[in-house]
């Protein structure tokens, strides 16, 4: 981006300025039509399976990851990136599933993003006080959170777990064949953090500090403040991913949600969002999560073995992230 | 040497480039002879930097023919101009931070010796190879700049508004060189807002307007700089005579209290010990070469450093500031220099001016529409900023720009205004602008304290200076005294019955036009 | 009179200050030294009976590890960074495993050779990608993660195959002494043969230069594609280096990537590399490896349950970073 003047518009001839245009503002356009065509092709591919109920089981796998790569847009606004997500999730759920023999689902439910948020507070103070690089001091939490919550397991191993039946019916029911059970939990959250993002102050300063931290100081605001508050709530809503994912899969594990870390970044990055701060929003990102599930989900229906898929998967989201880049950039 | 049949070194023609929407250059042409120094001309928005970057390999053009002593070329990285003999200076100097001088000029294949020839000619002290650049003053980076591109000994050489962040000495002697360059096979392109700059160096000028050649000028010709005046402003021409008014200096009344009062304030090893007043309704220049504390003592009153001993007064009670929050709700506000350090470059016009507005934790909430739209329009309107064409910040000009970093502080009402240099590097048009914005304000009640470092500045829109040498304050001079030899004796901290050593005074020519032209008879 | 007796204050009052400039400037890289002097001592103590065969099993260990941090060393100094480190290593250990495997020691030279011409191809990938699809360094190493973990899967289902006697050789046992493991003698050969000519080279300061500011640098004349280019096929040779190293000390390949990644990237900064690219070297990288080995073997010497050992790992990453964070705080204030 630095060097913005060396390789000028080579895309030049791929799309009338004006379309490039309304795909830089509205970003969401490109990637409804590239989600409509995905669908189309998993429907070309295999016959059958795209109905009412196919959209309901995508839409309920999308939702968690979702989630998770609201957090990395959030972060990734401020130019920075949360890769404790995945530890903290699935803390999260499993510390309920542990907790909530003894102190019922309540109590088991605060705790968890008590812990949670505690988490994100550290990760707030090392990266807004302490200035430490957030990809450096989230992949550092996530270390301490993934081995303390095996010290953890180590220490209930007797007392057993179970993930709540409540958990189970939001994260894996499927109302009137296509509705998920867990739209319920994500549209109101949606709708907050795409209100937070545009409507709030404290929205306006992600996007400020994000693009010129400098500035946003000049301005009077704290970004140390604007930081401790972003990755707690970006702590909270993995959390919340995590009851959503234990229910998903029935499963209480220390790394159940790891492997969604990197699906959520790609997610995020693939919705639109500048992994330089300052740009994206999370209406992007919401498709971008639909986008990642319908193709992990094709490639499965594809029957290819698994070594096939990573390789499909990982060169998709070079794909269409180097379209998006094509097509926004000037 | 053949130069082709036309004679020129250097010929550009029909260049053109556009940045999506925005046009940066429709057709621009500049032809250069050998052994001319050709000034290249324009307001800010112009396309002069665009030209530059064009014909050093920067940026591709979108259409145009660039001819070298009457052969084509195609340049297409500033390898490659270096290799065909085309080097610039850029405004931001092309050093690498993390790497020391050696390696620097590694990078570039630069001879040592020619360099260090070229350093003590520029007037700079021997200079330890080994610094990091990091560490070295903005300053002493572009002559090192300079003087790494003078050492390559290249056909075309072109500074990029090369005095623009200078001291006096310095510009005095990168003039010098300059003017030794005249004559011989080569040829040196030269940008400058700076008319006496110009009118002392340069053989022609041609000007840029919008994109486009409006029109080349032999700066020998007795009404060259009105011309080049005319030409670079069209029909706004007029207006610029205005700007030669001096506003009344209003006369303090005994005892009354200063808006900001600091006493013997002191940070690093720059600055020392500064005392100043500022009241009320008046706009107080401060004029220093550069590195002199004033940096120091503009990041001291807006709350980004804390000093290091002293007291700091606003309204006669004593604060500590220890962030540019604390100032602002002080009612002290900060326009920096650099605009990239104040704006939010992809974010549009609005958010930028109504920053402010959200950084208090308590306005963290929902975003009142229904407040703060109408403070921002009235900001918009006020300061004439377009906002028509861009959506993002950074597509706007440079004097645009600025008048954003000044709106964010008129929508939220402010009280004490510190400006540091806000005219750097902009149009006439936009200055003309600014100036009387700040005699408004000031008559308005605010406090305006202005750094500038184009002297000519101060009698245009101060009450008073002060000069601040050496970490010291060594002078104040009511505007009406402040003419440039004046500010310039004193921002040596030279008496004023001193006789100033001649090179200052050749500096200060553009009060004496007499002598400028004894200069020209002897070439 | 004066100024000969000044001359030889002068000078060695400048060597002084050269000195003090050196110390200045490596005072990370020396901080990481005197920790890891001070964690030996601290291994002396709690275990009287450390000696060469705790040093062997560290040094083989560190090596593969270290290998991967300077792996990652190359990408950041340009600015960049190279999430599918692990994963080059994954596949470049099951190809060279599977070639090697029941043939004949000769071949495996040629397979070596072969394995490390991979790693280049694999960087260049990974450059060529960042630099003409324009998407940021860290989404495009994302991607390719899950590409060469793929095509390890597709090399070798299950670990397995085998390695030349003389690869293994190499890492094992001692050299001149048996407090010299053979392993840190391969590993600093290796990183030197490769590092200080590049290092001393107008590439090697291109590469400095890119990560310390792009646009100054393509003015300087660098093609900052090209450097970019080659400092992911840097990263991608190490990691070819370090996957074999992965099969001469197992003996196997193994499909599935280790933790190498992201140890790398913690690796990377507690050896004083600034994440924005253009400052630190490789040997800090390759010390700050060596403590966190170290640190982990004290901890089971300390009975310590290794999932602690993972939470004092992560909280040495945060807290060496915080702390150094908090030194250039207080540097730029004073």
């Amino acid at each position: 981006m630095s060097v913005a003047e060396a390789p000028t518009t080579r895309s030049e001839w791929l799309t009338p300025a004006g379309i490039r245009a309304l795909f830089r503002e509205r970003p969401i356009i490109p990637l409804l039509g590239l989600l409509a065509i995905l669908v189309a092709v998993s429907e070309v591919i295999r016959p059958g399976p795209v109905s009412l109920n196919w959209a309901g089981v995508m839409i309920r796998a999308a939702v968690p990851l979702a989630i998770l790569a609201g957090c990395q847009t959030m972060t990734m606004l401020t130019a920075g990136i949360d890769l404790s997500v995945g530890a903290v999730a699935s803390m999260s759920g499993f510390l309920v599933a542990t907790l909530v023999g003894d102190l019922g689902l309540p109590v088991a439910i605060l705790t968890a993003l008590a812990v949670s948020a505690v988490v994100g507070f550290v990760n707030g103070v090392g990266a807004g006080v302490f200035r430490v690089h957030p990809l450096i001091m989230t992949l550092g939490m996530s270390l301490v959170v993934l081995g303390l919550a095996n010290v953890w397991q180590l220490l209930r191993v007797q007392t057993g777990s179970g993930v709540p039946t409540e958990f189970r019916q939001l994260g894996a029911n499927i109302e009137f064949g296509f509705l998920p059970v867990s739209l319920i939990l994500f549209v109101p959250l949606a709708l907050i953090i795409m209100f937070l993002l545009s409507r709030t102050g404290f929205g306006r300063l992600l996007y400020a500090i994000g693009d010129n931290e400098v500035a946003s100081r000049l301005s009077g605001a704290k970004s140390w403040q604007v930081l401790t508050v972003l990755y707690v709530i970006s702590a909270v809503l993995a959390g919340i991913a995590g009851f959503l994912y234990s229910g998903l899969t029935n499963v209480a594990s220390v790394t159940l949600a790891n492997s969604a870390l990197l699906p959520s970044v790609a997610a995020a990055v693939i919705g639109g969002t500048s992994i330089f701060g300052g740009r994206g929003n999370y209406s992007g990102t919401m498709i971008g999560a639909l986008i990642l599930t319908v193709i992990s989900s094709i490639l499965s229906s594809l029957g290819y073995p698994e070594a096939v898929r990573q390789i499909l998967f990982g060169a998709m989201i070079v794909f269409v992230a180097a379209a998006y880049t094509r097509i926004t950039t000037d | 040497m053949s130069q082709g049949s036309n004679g020129y070194l250097l010929e550009a023609t029909g260049v053109s480039k556009r940045y999506g929407a925005v046009v940066a250059l429709e057709s621009a042409s500049l032809r250069v002879l050998p052994g001319e120094v050709h000034a290249l001309m324009g307001a800010n928005g112009a396309g002069k930097s665009t030209l530059v970057k064009i014909l050093t390999g920067g940026v591709r053009p979108d259409s145009g023919v660039i001819r070298v002593r009457g052969k084509d070329r195609k340049i297409h990285s500033p390898a490659e101009a270096r290799r065909g003999g085309l080097v610039s200076v850029y405004q931001e100097p092309a050093l690498i931070p993390d790497l020391d001088i050696n390696s620097n000029l590694r990078l570039t294949q630069t001879q040592v010796e020619p360099f260090r020839h070229w350093i003590q000619e520029l007037g700079l002290q021997e200079i330890d190879l080994t610094r990091k650049v990091r560490e070295l003053p903005l300053a002493t980076l572009r002559i090192i700049d300079l003087a790494r591109a003078l050492a390559i000994e290249p056909d075309v050489l072109m500074l990029d508004e090369m005095t623009a962040a200078l001291p006096a000495n310095l510009t005095e002697s990168v003039l010098a060189v300059v003017n030794d360059l005249r004559g011989g096979e080569r040829c040196t392109i030269f940008i400058s807002h700076r008319m006496t700059e110009i009118a002392s160096v340069c053989d022609r000028a041609t000007v840029l307007r919008e994109g486009e050649t409006v029109g080349v000028v032999d700066v020998a010709d007795a009404d060259s700089a009105d011309r080049i005046v005319e030409l670079m402003l069209g029909e706004i021409a007029d207006d610029m005579a205005e700007m030669a008014e001096r506003p009344a200096t209003s006369q303090r009344a005994d005892g009354e209290r200063p808006r900001i009062e600091v006493r013997n304030l002191a940070a690093h090893v720059r600055l020392r010990d500064v005392s100043l007043k500022l009241y009320p309704g008046e706009v107080l220049g401060v004029v220093a070469l550069e590195g002199q504390g004033q940096d120091e003592l503009f990041d001291i009153l807006s709350g980004a450093e804390r000093p290091a001993s002293g007291e700091f007064l606003v309204d006669g009670n004593e604060v500590i500031l220890r962030h540019p929050a604390d100032a602002i709700r002080k009612g002290i506000v900060f326009v920096p220099a650099d605009r990239a350090e104040a704006l939010l470059m992809q974010r549009p016009v609005r958010d930028n001016i109504a920053l402010p507005f959200s950084a208090p934790l308590r306005k963290w909430g929902p975003i009142r529409t229904s407040q703060e739209k109408p403070k921002v329009d009235r900001a918009i309107d006020r300061l004439q900023i377009d906002t028509r064409a861009q959506r993002e910040v950074r597509f706007l000009s440079g004097g645009n720009q600025q008048k954003v970093t000044i709106a964010r502080w008129v929508a939220t009402g402010l009280e004490t205004m510190l400006c540091f240099d806000p005219t750097r590097g902009i149009d006439i048009r936009t200055k003309h602008q600014i100036y009387p914005l700040l005699r408004e304000l000031a008559e308005a009640g605010a406090a305006i304290l202005l750094y500038t470092s184009e002297l000519s500045e101060i009698q245009l829109a101060c009450d008073r200076a002060i000069v601040i040498f050496g970490g010291e304050v060594v002078a104040e001079i009511p505007a009406g005294d402040a003419d440039e030899a004046t500010l310039l004796r004193a921002a040596h901290n030279l008496g004023s019955d001193a006789a100033l050593p001649e090179e200052v005074l050749a500096a200060a020519h553009g009060a004496d036009e007499g002598q400028e032209d004894v200069e020209k008879s002897e070439r | 009179m004066s100024t000969t007796l000044d001359t030889p204050t002068k000078t060695t009052g400048r060597s002084l200050a050269t000195l003090a400039l050196i110390v200045r400037r490596n005072t990370w890289t020396l901080g990481l030294i005197g920790i890891l002097v001070l964690l030996v001592v601290v291994t002396k103590i709690i275990q009287p009976s450390y000696g060469p065969a705790g040093i062997q099993g560290l040094a083989i260990s560190v090596f593969p590890l270290a290998l991967a941090a300077v792996a990652q060393t190359c990408a950041v100094l340009a600015r960049g960074i190279d999430l599918s480190i692990g994963s080059m290593m994954a596949l470049t250990s099951v190809v060279s495993a599977t070639l090697m495997a029941d043939r004949s020691e000769g071949f495996a030279i040629i397979v070596v050779i072969a394995v490390l011409v991979l790693g280049l191809i694999l960087g260049a990938v990974n450059g060529a990608l960042v630099v003409f699809t324009r998407v940021p360094d860290i989404v495009v190493t994302l991607a390719m993660l899950f590409v060469w973990a793929g095509a390890a899967l597709l090399v070798l289902n299950t670990p397995g195959g085998g390695s030349a006697q003389w690869l293994s050789a190499l890492t094992r046992g001692p050299l001149f002494s048996q407090w010299v493991p053979r392993a840190a003698v391969a590993l600093l050969v290796i990183v030197g043969i490769i590092w200080i000519p590049i290092r001393r080279s107008r590439l090697g300061i291109s590469l400095y230069a890119v990560g310390s500011d792009p646009l100054a640098a393509f003015r300087s004349g660098v093609s900052v594609s090209r450097t970019k280019i080659f400092s992911y096929m840097l990263a991608g040779l190490f990691s070819a280096i370090a996957g074999l190293s992965l099969t001469a000390t197992t003996g196997i390949g193994t499909p599935v990537p280790g933790p190498y990644t992201l140890m790398s990237v913690a690796a990377v900064v507690l050896g004083g590399v600034g994440l924005a690219g253009g400052t630190g070297g490789v040997f800090g990288p390759i010390v700050a490896v060596v403590i966190l080995s170290l640190l982990r073997t004290d901890m089971t010497f300390l009975n310590v349950d290794t999932n602690l050992a993972t939470v004092v790992q992560g909280l040495i990453l945060v807290g060496v970073v915080m702390v150094g964070s908090l030194i250039q705080m207080r540097r730029r204030e004073t």
